[in-house]
């Protein structure tokens, strides 16, 4: 092997607590090669990547171990050397484009300033490199993308406009931090084939981070499996998909490729909720044209679409929440007014909610006692210690243990707290719950735990779930039917089995091959695929 | 609540001080405010610490009348805004709609007039006893109270817990009580103590101005205004309301900066 361009050896980071969130790591990483870390939250896989600038986040700080970025060193080093790196030699990209760039100044100026900052390149130089990267990264409008604002242009073109940014002065490393996690699955091919193609035209490093094992086996050469800032395990990409040595990869990837339902048979109830010609405005823009739909005891209705496709508008109009919908909603064969406030108390209980972000779901300062006694209190008017048993029964029908009761949502993980929405909404024995993205901000392992565990609450309380999510995968194992939408309109519904049947068409086919699959010649095969030659 | 710090432990003392004069003031004084004992602005002689006023009364003893007098006026007008200021925030921000915009702009349209004009209109045409000084503050300073309350509610009303709340049917005070006033105790605390202190000069300026407590009644302001010729002769008697009130203001506000201070540490993103 050529001498590595960057050498990390023996990194511990340590919080402002003083707990480590690295603990001995080391990275190699030759030129050109593209190195991918794996991991779920807390890994430490994005303190990993600032190490490489020398960098520790919100407090953090590099408490041991050396970084050389070629041949130079950085830690333990003096400012200037760090700052003649970063930037410079090492540059970041982060996952949040929108947030990367100063929406006040035009984004040609911001794409070159680094490279005038560093002294790299003369204006026109670094004007003409900076044009260069805008064609490679087939940026639309070459002539004037320059002179447009961040807001001016769509998310995925954000997120090229940030890598040629970070390329401004042609560093040796590239530090990806999740770049594609916050896109569309259909942007995020975009983004994967226009990085990969740069980064083997330049034969720039890279290390590329994210929690995405599908993703990184598209674009790395080797992966690091990393788990509480600890190295699982370490072998080229082929080597860590085909034959994973640790248990902890081998969970990662039967996840990842796992299709089989989790329900294989059931019986449905009568209907329990239609929907007829919805329509939803906010204010003078449309979100909603015309949506019907119905749904049945017992059923599991999956609601699929990208962001902007209105699928959560869809939710929160069935909820009550919009201000101004049209179109009919029964419900149990009553009508369902379309604002919360004219629903009665028991048809509220009927329908419950569960969100995306758990951390938000639930207040702070209530204790999960008083977050799951209320529903019991208020709706069946439960005390003392009829009150206690029910919030025990709530629980360890969730699957937590029973003393959970004292304890503030801040001290539990995220997959605790999304089972305690969901034990908030059972707690109302609801006959819908309306699912909103509930996996979507938790790690893949968790999620899978939080899946099966809707999946086994259905079958015991014989429940309606409206499922709106942006993962095929997700779909594919839970629902019955599948419902697509794009822009507020359904493009495509009927039964699960039949959607995800090829031939895929239009939009819904769009869709279902965007999603990464786990092998190494995935998007090889999507690029065939598209350009018939 | 991180733990107090050194210098939150010195405004918590400071604090704990006044407190004292305000609820004991004019027991603790020697000589009553009005006795006049010495000659103007006499020298500190024993059982005379701070010497003699503009007309020759005891100075100790008029600062402690006067503690009572000036922290009691601020604390019931403060207490009086928040009262009024945090459930109209809070219900402003829950309802929305015409209620919330009757309000808001009936509170822009007194906050546009600086509350020292307003106050000395309203001073000047009702004439300045106590009640009418400690309401025309109080409702003043309420404006600023609403709009605080109100932001704050309306930050916590649009996170999901509270539209779970909603959707199962819970009425305004609920919402109010359970799921926004936990939430936002701590800024508003942290404003107390800084209106607190705002109004405490507010008070001290009016009486300075004349308008503020009539005499003979002793109050900081007042005892400022009425010394000042003495600094022309190089004489402290101004000097000690004048530190009376700078002390409890550093003091208040060390103890907010405090409480402020647990709040902005960093909550830790995705570790």
């Amino acid at each position: 092997m050529t001498d590595p361009i960057l050498r990390i050896r023996d990194l511990v980071v340590s919080a402002p607590d003083g707990r480590r969130l690295t603990d001995g790591i080391n990275v190699d990483l030759a030129p050109g090669e593209v190195l991918g870390l794996i991991g779920e939250s807390g890994a430490g896989k994005s303190t990993i990547g600032l190490a490489a600038l020398g960098y520790g986040r919100g407090g953090c700080t590099i408490t041991g171990g050396t970084v050389q970025v070629a041949s130079r060193q950085i830690i333990p080093g003096s400012r200037q050397d760090r700052e003649q790196v970063r930037g410079a030699r090492v540059a970041y990209v982060a996952q949040s484009a929108a947030a990367a760039f100063n929406p006040a100044q035009r984004l040609g100026d911001q794409m070159i300033e680094t490279a005038l900052y560093h002294g790299a390149m003369t204006r026109p130089e670094a004007i003409a490199w900076r044009d260069e990267l805008i064609r490679v990264l087939q940026l639309p409008n070459p002539e004037t993308f320059p002179d447009r604002y961040p807001h001016q242009v769509s998310g995925g073109q954000l997120q090229r406009a940030m890598i040629a940014m970070a390329m401004a002065c042609r560093p040796d490393i590239l530090v990806l931090d999740e770049p594609t996690t916050a896109l569309d699955v259909t942007t995020q091919i975009e983004v994967l084939v226009l990085l990969r193609g740069l980064i083997r035209r330049y034969g720039t490093a890279a290390l590329y981070i994210t929690h995405d094992l599908a993703v990184v086996a598209q674009i790395s050469d080797r992966i690091m499996v990393l788990r509480h800032g600890t190295l699982v395990e370490e072998g080229t990409a082929q080597a860590i998909l085909e034959s994973p040595q640790q248990d902890y990869t081998r969970r990662l990837v039967a996840e990842r490729s796992a299709h089989d339902r989790l329900v294989k048979t059931r019986e449905l109830g009568p209907q329990i909720l239609s929907v007829d010609q919805l329509q939803v405005h906010y204010g003078q823009s449309q979100a909603l044209f015309d949506v019907s739909l119905t749904l049945c005891r017992g059923e599991t209705l999956a609601i699929v679409g990208e962001s902007g496709s209105g699928k959560s508008t869809l939710a929160r109009a069935i909820a009550g929440l919009p201000p101004q919908s049209q179109g009919t909603m029964r419900f149990d064969c009553a009508a369902l007014p379309a604002n919360y406030r004219a629903r009665s108390r028991d048809m509220l209980r009927r329908i419950q909610l569960v969100y995306q972000l758990p951390d938000v779901a639930l207040n702070p300062r209530q204790t999960v006692a008083e977050v799951l006694g209320r529903p019991l209190q208020f709706y069946f008017g439960l005390k003392g210690k009829a009150l206690t048993e029910g919030i025990a029964a709530l629980l360890t029908d969730v699957g937590l243990p029973v003393d959970f009761a004292s304890r503030l949502p801040g001290s539990l993980s995220g997959g605790q707290k999304q089972r305690i929405c969901v034990a908030r909404a059972l707690a109302a024995k609801p006959d819908l719950i309306i699912c909103d993205e509930v996996t979507s901000a938790l790690d893949p392992l968790v999620a899978e735990e939080v899946l099966q565990l809707l999946a086994r609450l259905q079958q015991e309380h014989h429940l309606a779930y409206l499922f709106i999510t942006h993962d095929l995968g997700v779909v594919r194992r839970i629902a019955d039917r599948t419902l697509v939408m794009q822009k507020g309109k359904v493009v495509e519904q009927g039964p699960t089995e039949q959607i995800f049947t090829p031939p895929w068409t239009g939009y819904t086919g769009e869709l279902i091959a965007s999603v990464p699959e786990m092998r190494r010649d995935w998007l090889d095969d999507v690029l065939a695929r598209r350009t018939p030659v | 609540m991180r733990k107090p710090t050194f210098t939150a432990w010195l405004g918590l003392a400071i604090i704990a001080v006044y407190l004292l004069v305000l609820i004991a003031g004019p027991w603790l004084a020697p000589f009553g405010q009005e006795e006049i004992i010495g000659s103007p602005f006499g020298d500190p002689e024993p059982g005379h610490l701070f010497g003699f006023d503009q007309n020759g009364r005891d100075m100790l003893s008029r600062l402690l009348f006067g503690g009572q007098m000036s922290i009691g006026v601020s604390l019931s007008a403060v207490l009086i805004s928040f009262s009024v200021g945090i459930p109209l925030g809070f219900l402003a921000a829950i309802r929305g709609g015409w209620f919330d915009t009757i309000l808001s702009r009936f509170v822009d349209t007194i906050m546009c007039v600086p509350v020292l004009i307003s106050a000395l209109v309203v001073l000047q045409a009702l004439g300045s006893s106590l009640p009418v000084l400690i309401l025309t503050i109080a409702l003043l300073d309420s404006t600023r109270v609403f709009r605080l309350s109100r932001v704050l509610a309306q930050g916590v009303n649009a996170l999901e817990f509270a539209e779970v709340a909603r959707l199962r049917g819970e009425g305004g005070f609920w919402l109010i009580r359970k799921e926004i006033l936990p939430n936002v105790a701590g800024p508003l605390v942290a404003e107390f103590g800084l209106r607190f202190c705002f109004t405490f000069l507010f008070v001290a300026g009016l009486s300075f101005l004349g308008l503020g407590v009539q005499p003979p009644f002793a109050d900081w302001g007042g005892m400022v205004k009425d010394n000042q010729q003495a600094i022309v002769y190089g004489l402290y008697a101004p000097l000690y309301p004048a530190a009376a009130i700078a002390i409890l203001t550093v003091g208040v506000n060390l103890v907010v900066d405090w409480m402020l201070a647990g709040r902005a540490a960093p909550q830790g993103d995705n570790r």
